[in-house]
């Protein structure tokens, strides 16, 4: 049988019979569609009059003056509606959803961004929004849960296993078991059975595809560097893709890791992962020796997952991309530092791309160009860093 | 040797019987309580057990059944342990013996290394709730090698993919009774006339019915449409209830289903 849906050997279909059917159709519509002019052209109009795309390229001048090496530009995904990149694939997905009649959408949400796109675009679409989150990461993230639900969506906590990303994954899949014939399932990263991983990524390619066009306007030229935050690896998917063809492009991801790679308590899936297979693919996951899924920390809950899109773990292993984990100290602390440096307050998940970008500039030439994808903004966690920092912000 | 599933489907067919095909969760009250159970579930009248091996993150399984594999992984059970387990019933027992397991723990222990446990120690089939028709190529070779059936599944909402389903399935088919997870059901919502009449045009294999069933009367009904019927949660949640003493009521419960099933 022909294998579909494969980087290498990574990605694939291993989801329950009962969805099985529905990740067909979805499959097919999502064939039908990708190249659509209609559909296209309704998308293209949604990112331009509702998510305002394009985003930003900005030159990080104090940084880059700051840190004496490479010239550093910023890809601003941070001021898209919503406030991240999530915007990006949970408009193409939701839209999608609409073509094929569906009336129901559910998804599942770590640090929340992906939760309130969703929420917001099917607020926009009239669609009723059930969204699943961990009951920690809800209490980490209680302002986009309000968010949520000012929005219209149903947001459902989750207390199985670790109450945290991969559990609310696990909740959404059995709903979508349960609820087939009705509901959409829009997974928030280039993660699960296929099409799940190429969709999402051909609707964040955006990202790479404006950041390449902007750069050669300014610059006249490739960047030599480009750094993304890596949880499932979304918004990396996003920035690389376009540049996969260029050689000379390295691309950089940076995962989280906690409190250190060599305790247990980091979500540093490349670095310390094995292959595995789970969430509907074939990719690399934290486990133990008999492949039950490790739990994971990460002071970010869009980074705290146990996984990785099966085409991250593809570059991997073909060395067209590195990843490097950063620590949570490493993150809080480039948190601090792209505050005070260019007045942007970054979300901790980018923090770690802004942490990653500070180990790897210094290391080049000034006549080199170093792209940080800043992801999300970092309002959402504010309260988090005060606290990991031991400010009482409460009251 | 012949397959212990086809020795069982030889003598069900020569006394005109349906099967009563059983699931627990291995390790869930400590391995001895499982081993005892499933010999008592024998003497009871089930003719297949489903040996469940816990995993972290159980998709397919309703609350029931994920409390279970929790509390399993939380004694300690391990598919090294579960293997073990099932060469000390070997000695006890010639019933067909079944492992259901999720991907993950066939690939991480290595797919050769496990089917050639599976012969060794007397595992007949396996069912992997995360392995569709799409995906059964990863575990083919390695399963077939050492003659160990690795079950088909067929939902109300498998549709068009029913046929080659069927037509391709080794050992029994998994007849899903509704859409969802596991775990009992009062009510089904499935055309089952429609749905076992197409399943029946394609399978040469016997089927059987799983999902939902919680008594002796809902097997009898259910057992009806096809070869026999597959019990999970109803007997899972015996051992949550009952702990060191489920046994008994385990016991009571598969004589119901059995009674059920030949009335």
């Amino acid at each position: 049988m022909e294998k579909i849906g494969r980087f290498g050997d990574f990605g694939g279909q291993y989801v329950p019979e009962t969805v099985m059917n529905a990740v067909s159709e979805l499959q097919e519509a999502y064939e039908r569609y990708r190249n659509d002019p209609q559909f296209l052209a309704e998308l293209r109009e949604l990112y331009r009059n509702y998510a305002f795309r394009p985003s930003l390229m900005y030159y990080a001048r104090k940084m880059t003056e700051d840190l004496g090496g490479a010239k550093i530009y910023i890809k601003r995904e941070d001021m898209n509606h919503t406030g991240s990149h999530k915007i990006n694939n949970a408009l193409g997905q939701v839209l999608l959803a609409k073509y094929m009649g569906k009336k129901r959408i559910i998804a599942e949400t770590g640090a929340g961004q992906h939760g309130v796109a969703t929420a917001t675009i099917c607020a926009y679409f009239d669609m009723e929004c059930e969204v699943y989150m961990g009951r920690e990461d809800m209490e980490r993230q209680a302002l986009n849960v309000y968010r949520m639900e000012l929005l219209g969506a149903k947001v459902t906590g989750v207390d199985s296993g670790t109450a945290t990303l991969k559990d609310a994954i696990n909740e959404a899949m059995r709903d979508w078991a349960t609820n087939i014939e009705t509901t959409f399932y829009c997974i928030g990263s280039v993660m699960g059975p296929h099409p799940y991983p190429t969709m999402v990524r051909d609707f964040q390619k955006i990202i790479g595809e404006e950041a390449k066009a902007q750069l050669m306007e300014k610059e006249g030229k490739l960047p030599d560097c480009v750094v993304a935050c890596v949880g499932g690896g979304s918004n990396a998917m996003g920035i690389f893709y376009d540049f996969i063809p260029d050689k000379s492009v390295r691309l950089v991801g940076a995962e989280a890791a906690g409190r250190g790679i060599d305790t247990d308590q980091h979500a540093a899936t490349i670095s310390r992962g094995e292959k595995g297979i789970f969430h509907g693919m074939k990719s690399v996951f934290l486990q133990n020796e008999e492949g039950q899924i490790a739990p994971v920390f990460s002071i970010s809950a869009g980074l705290d997952y146990p996984g990785i899109g099966p085409e991250h773990a593809y570059l991997h292993e073909t060395g067209r991309a590195d990843y490097v984990a950063i620590t949570d100290e490493e993150a809080v602390q480039a948190f601090e530092y792209l505050s005070k440096t260019e007045g942007i307050i970054p979300a901790v998940e980018s923090a770690h791309a802004v942490a990653a970008a500070r180990k790897i500039a210094p290391t080049m030439r000034p006549d080199q160009i170093l792209l940080i994808n800043l992801s999300g903004r970092g309002d959402k966690d504010v309260q988090q860093i005060a606290r990991y920092r031991g400010v009482n912000i409460d009251g | 040797m012949a397959n212990r599933l086809d020795t069982k489907f030889e003598e069900l067919k020569q006394t005109g019987k349906k099967a009563l095909v059983t699931y627990i969760v291995a390790g869930d009250g400590g391995y001895a309580l499982t081993e005892e159970a499933i010999l008592a579930m024998e003497q009871a009248g089930v003719d297949i057990i489903e040996i469940g091996v816990p995993f972290s993150d159980p998709i397919a399984e309703g609350t029931i059944i994920q409390q279970a594999s929790q509390r399993a992984l939380q004694g300690g059970t391990t598919l090294k342990g579960v293997f073990e387990m099932v060469e000390r019933l070997r000695n006890k027992t010639d019933m067909p013996l079944l492992l259901m397991l999720y991907a993950n723990s066939i690939y991480r222990t290595g797919t050769d290394k496990f089917f050639d446990r599976c012969r060794e120690t007397g595992i007949d089939g396996v069912i992997v709730p995360d392995l569709p028709f799409e995906e059964h190529d990863e575990f083919k070779e390695a399963s077939e090698r050492n003659g160990v059936y690795n079950i088909s599944l067929v939902t109300p909402t498998s549709h068009g993919r029913i046929a080659k389903i069927a037509a391709a399935a080794k050992g029994f088919l998994y007849c899903v009774s509704s859409t969802g997870v596991t775990g009992m059901r009062d009510t089904f919502s499935t055309n089952f006339e429609e749905f076992f009449g197409e399943i029946k045009r394609s399978a040469r294999i016997p089927c059987f019915v799983g999902f939902g069933i919680r008594s002796g009367a809902a097997a009898k009904t259910m057992g009806s449409y096809c070869d026999g019927v597959i019990v999970g949660s109803a007997v899972v949640s015996r051992v949550g209830e009952f702990g060191d003493k489920a046994v008994p009521e385990i016991t009571a419960f598969c004589q119901e289903l059995r009674q059920g099933l030949d009335s």
